[in-house]
C-alpha cells in the first residue's frame, strides 16, 4: 500500500513513549469504572444462566426444529471477530506491513479474548454442560465439534503466544518504570519478562519465536472459521449444503475482525489519548483493508446466494424466498447493505477513513455482521425438508427468550471485560517496538 | 416374530401378565419391579395398568412378576452390541394411512414422551402443487448412511449391528448437532423436565427404549429395539388398526404386517408395490420402505390447504 503525503510525527522520545503508553495503565477512573459496570452486568446475567442450568434449555426460544438458535449464531460471530488477530498481526506482519505496529497488540487481545469466550459460548449452549468431560473421554474424531474444539484450543493458544511473546521488551520496561503498581502484577511482569534486557542474541531469538508463531497461526486461523462453518456445511440442510461455506466464512470474518478493530482503535485512541501512535494514518489503511474484506466477502455473496437463487431448487426456493422477499428480508437485506455494499461505496472516499466516520462506519457493520449469522443459522432451521407439523406454535418460530438474551449479553460483557483487563494490565501499545520504527535508541536495564 | 393384533391385545396382555410383565409395553418391566416388591408385603391390592392402546386395567399385584432386571453396564453393552444375524427394516403402506395416530399413542407411551414429542409423526403430505395429498407415517429412518451418528462427538448416538440407530442418553452432552444434521427431523429434544421425570427417576437406565427420558439430552425412534429383543414388534406397529406397517428382517427377507399379523416376503412387497425410500437422493439410505399412496381404502380426510391444521 502506498504511503500517504502526511509526514509522521518525529517528535518522539523513548521517554515520551513509555510516558504515553504506561499512563493509562496507572491511573485511569474510567476504565475502572467500566470495568465494575461489566462486572455487575456479568453478576446480573449470571443468574440467567442459573435459570437455564435449573430448568433446562427450555427456558430459551428454541424447540425441536430451531434446536440451534442465539447462542449459535453468536458463537460463529466471536469465531469470527477473533480472527483479526491472524490478519493483522501474522498476515500483514510477516508482510512486514509497518502501519500495523501501534494496532497489532489491540488486534491480538480482540482475538483472544473473542476466541476465548467462543469456546465459554459452546458449553453455554450445551443441554448437559455437566458432561462437557465426554468430549474428552468420548471423543470421536469423525465429529467436526472435536475438530472445532481442538482448533479453538489451538488458536487460542497460540494467539495468547503472539500476545506474549512480542510483549516481553515491553514487560521489562513495566518492571522497571511501575513501581507502584500492586504486587501481583509485579510479580507477573517480573515472570512474563523473562529477565530480557534487549541484548543482540535475546533479540534475535525473540523475533525468531514470533516469526514462526505467525507462520503457525495462519493455517489454524483459517481452520477456525472453516471448521466452524463446517458445523453447519456438514449438514444435509436447504441453505447450509453448499461447498462455499469454508471461504465464505473466513471473508466474513476478516469483515467483522476489521470492524471490531477500528472500533476498539478509536476508543483506545480517545480514551487512552494516544492520537500521537494511533494516528489517522492507521484508520486510513484500515479503511482501505476494510474495503478490500468487504469485497471478497460480497464476492461469495453473490456466489452464495445469486447461483442457488438463479436455479430456486426445491427446498432451496422456499428458504430463499423467504430471506429475500419473506419474513427475513429486513434482516438479510440489512445485514447486506449496512455489512457490505454501504461500507463499500463510503469507504473508497478519503473523508469516511477519518477516525470518527470509519468507527461509525464500522459499528454498523458489526451490527450487520451480527445479523448476518443470526440470518444464517436461524432461517434454516425453520425450512426443514419435511413439513414441521403435530407440534405447538412456538415449535414453527423462534423468538430469542429473555433468558436467552441475558446470556448473550453475559458473553458479550464477558469478552469486552477480557479486552478491558487485559489493556489495563498490559501496555496496549508495543513500546519497543514504536522505538524501533521510529529509529529511536533505547535500552532496557536488567 | 410373534404377531399381536390390537383386537386381542388386551386379552393376550392380561393372559401374559403373570408371565412376563413387559408385554404391556407400555409399562416396562422395569417400571414394575417396584410394584412386584410391593405385592410380597401387600398381598390382594390392585394396580392399574395402562395397555399400550392407552386403556387401563386393574391387575391384581400378586399377579405381578418382575421381568429379569439387568444391570446398567448388561443393558448398555447389549443395547450397543444390538441382536446379531438380524438386519431390520420396516415398510410404510401409504395407501392404508388414515391417520389414526394409535402409532403415535402407543409410542408416547411407550417412550414416556408428551403428546408434542414424537419418535413417530404422521404427516400430512402434498409433494407438488397439483399431487393428491396423503398422510405419511414419519419414524425415524434408521439410516444405513446416518448423517447424525457421523456427527455426533462424544459416540453417544451410533448405528448397531442390527441396522437400528441408537440414541444413550447416559452419554449425551446435548450438543443437538444430531438434530441439526437429521434431513428428517427425526430427532427431538428434553428441552425441560421429561414427562412423568418424577415417577421414573429410580428406574435403571434402558438404552433400546430410551427411557426413562433425561432432561437435556436427545431422543428419538429405536424402532422398538427393547420389544424387538422379546421378539415382539415395535409398539407403532403393532398399535395400527390400519394394517399400515409391516416389520421384520431383511436378512429372512420376511417382513409381518402389524395389524393383520401376516408375514410376507419383503423383497416381493416392494417390487409388486414399488417401494422407495424418502429423499433417496441425499444418499441417506434409509431402512424404513414406503409403499406409495395408490387404491387408497379411504378418501384423504386431512386439510393441506388450511395451515392451521398443518401445525
Amino acid at each position: 500500500m502506498n504511503d500517504l503525503p502526511e509526514q509522521k510525527e518525529t517528535t518522539l522520545s523513548f521517554e515520551k513513549i513509555k510516558e504515553d503508553i504506561l499512563r493509562p495503565m496507572q491511573n485511569h477512573k474510567g476504565l475502572e469504572l467500566w470495568i465494575v459496570f461489566l462486572i455487575t452486568v456479568i453478576g446480573v446475567c449470571a443468574w440467567a444462566y442459573y435459570v437455564q442450568l435449573r430448568d433446562g434449555l427450555g427456558v430459551t426460544g428454541m424447540r425441536d426444529y430451531v434446536s440451534w438458535g442465539l447462542y449459535i449464531a453468536n458463537f460463529v460471530f466471536f469465531v469470527a471477530v477473533s480472527l483479526v488477530g491472524m490478519l493483522i498481526s501474522s498476515i500483514l506482519g510477516l508482510l512486514r506491513i509497518n502501519w500495523i505496529t501501534p494496532i497489532s497488540r489491540i488486534a491480538e487481545i480482540i482475538a483472544v479474548a473473542f476466541v476465548a469466550v467462543a469456546g465459554l459460548v459452546i458449553v453455554l449452549d450445551m443441554g448437559r454442560p455437566d458432561r462437557v468431560l465426554n468430549v474428552l473421554i468420548h471423543g470421536r474424531f469423525q465429529s467436526p465439534i472435536l475438530w472445532d474444539v481442538t482448533v479453538i484450543t489451538t488458536y487460542l493458544v497460540i494467539s495468547l503466544l503472539l500476545l506474549i511473546l512480542p510483549m516481553i521488551p515491553d514487560l521489562a520496561i513495566c518492571k522497571n518504570e511501575l513501581k507502584k503498581t500492586s504486587p501481583v502484577l509485579k510479580k507477573l511482569y517480573n515472570i512474563l519478562s523473562f529477565g530480557y534486557i534487549n541484548t543482540p542474541s535475546q533479540h534475535k531469538h525473540l523475533h525468531k519465536m514470533i516469526r514462526t508463531l505467525m507462520v503457525l497461526i495462519v493455517p489454524v486461523g483459517l481452520a477456525i472459521h472453516t471448521v466452524t462453518s463446517w458445523l453447519f456445511a456438514a449438514t444435509l440442510r436447504n441453505g447450509w449444503d453448499t461447498t462455499i461455506f469454508g471461504p465464505y466464512f473466513v471473508a466474513g470474518a476478516f469483515v467483522a475482525g476489521s470492524a471490531a478493530l477500528i472500533v476498539a482503535m478509536y476508543f483506545f485512541r480517545v480514551s487512552y489519548k494516544l492520537q500521537d501512535y494511533i494516528t489517522d494514518v492507521q484508520f486510513d489503511k484500515m479503511g482501505k483493508l476494510m474495503v478490500a474484506v468487504c469485497l471478497v466477502y460480497l464476492y461469495f455473496n453473490l456466489n452464495e446466494f445469486l447461483v442457488p437463487g438463479y436455479k430456486m431448487k426445491t427446498g432451496d426456493d422456499i428458504h430463499l424466498k423467504e430471506l429475500f422477499t419473506g419474513n427475513w428480508a429486513i434482516m438479510f437485506w440489512s445485514s447486506q447493505l449496512f455489512g457490505n455494499i454501504i461500507p463499500i461505496m463510503l469507504l473508497v472516499t478519503k473523508k469516511f477513513r477519518k477516525p470518527l466516520p470509519i468507527m461509525i462506519i464500522s459499528l454498523f457493520i458489526i451490527a450487520a455482521a451480527w445479523i448476518k449469522r443470526y440470518v444464517i443459522v436461524i432461517p434454516t432451521m425453520l425450512h426443514p425438508h419435511l413439513p414441521i407439523q403435530n407440534v405447538p406454535e412456538n415449535f414453527v418460530h423462534y423468538y430469542p427468550s429473555a433468558i436467552e438474551i441475558s446470556v448473550t449479553v453475559l458473553s458479550f460483557a464477558l469478552a469486552l471485560l477480557i479486552i478491558t483487563v487485559l489493556a489495563k494490565i498490559f501496555p496496549i501499545i508495543p513500546i519497543c517496538e514504536t522505538a524501533d520504527n521510529e529509529g529511536i535508541d533505547y535500552k532496557i536495564e536488567a | 416374530m410373534k404377531e399381536e393384533t390390537s383386537n386381542n391385545s388386551r386379552r393376550k396382555f392380561l393372559k401374559s401378565v403373570g408371565l412376563s410383565v413387559g408385554a404391556a409395553g407400555v409399562v416396562s418391566g422395569f417400571s414394575l419391579l417396584g410394584a412386584a416388591k410391593a405385592a410380597a408385603q401387600e398381598p390382594g391390592e390392585t394396580v392399574n395398568l395402562l395397555t399400550q392402546d392407552g386403556q387401563l386395567v386393574k391387575v391384581d399385584k400378586n399377579q405381578l412378576r418382575p421381568t429379569v432386571s439387568e444391570p446398567l453396564t448388561e443393558l448398555q453393552k447389549r443395547g450397543r452390541e444390538g441382536i446379531a444375524g438380524k438386519s431390520f427394516v420396516m415398510v410404510i403402506d401409504l395407501s392404508k394411512c388414515r391417520n389414526a395416530r394409535k402409532c403415535m399413542d402407543a409410542c408416547q407411551n411407550h417412550h414416556q414422551l408428551r403428546t408434542d414429542q414424537h419418535h413417530i409423526n404422521v404427516l400430512q403430505m402434498q409433494d407438488a402443487e397439483h399431487t393428491a395429498p396423503y398422510f405419511m407415517p414419519k419414524p425415524c429412518q434408521h439410516c444405513d448412511n446416518p448423517p447424525c451418528t457421523k456427527v455426533c462427538p462424544v459416540d453417544a448416538t451410533f448405528k448397531r449391528q442390527d441396522g437400528i440407530v441408537l440414541i444413550d442418553n447416559e452419554r449425551c452432552i446435548g450438543c443437538r448437532f444430531c438434530i441439526a444434521a437429521c434431513p428428517y427431523s427425526a430427532r427431538i429434544f428434553q428441552w425441560t423436565e421429561p414427562k412423568d421425570a418424577e415417577k421414573y427417576k429410580n428406574l435403571t437406565y434402558n438404552i433400546e427404549s430410551n427411557v426413562p427420558q433425561k432432561k437435556g439430552t436427545v431422543s428419538k425412534c429405536l424402532f422398538s429395539a427393547d420389544r424387538l429383543r422379546e421378539d415382539k414388534l415395535p409398539s407403532c406397529v403393532s398399535s395400527c388398526p390400519n394394517g399400515v406397517y409391516y416389520f421384520g428382517d431383511r436378512n429372512e427377507d420376511a417382513v409381518t404386517n402389524g395389524t393383520s399379523g401376516e408375514t410376507v416376503r419383503f423383497t416381493k412387497l416392494i417390487k409388486e408395490n414399488a417401494g422407495y425410500t424418502l429423499m433417496e437422493e441425499l444418499g441417506t439410505k434409509p431402512r424404513v420402505y414406503y409403499l406409495p399412496p395408490k387404491n387408497r381404502a379411504f378418501e384423504f380426510n386431512g386439510d393441506l390447504l388450511n395451515e392451521e391444521n398443518l401445525h
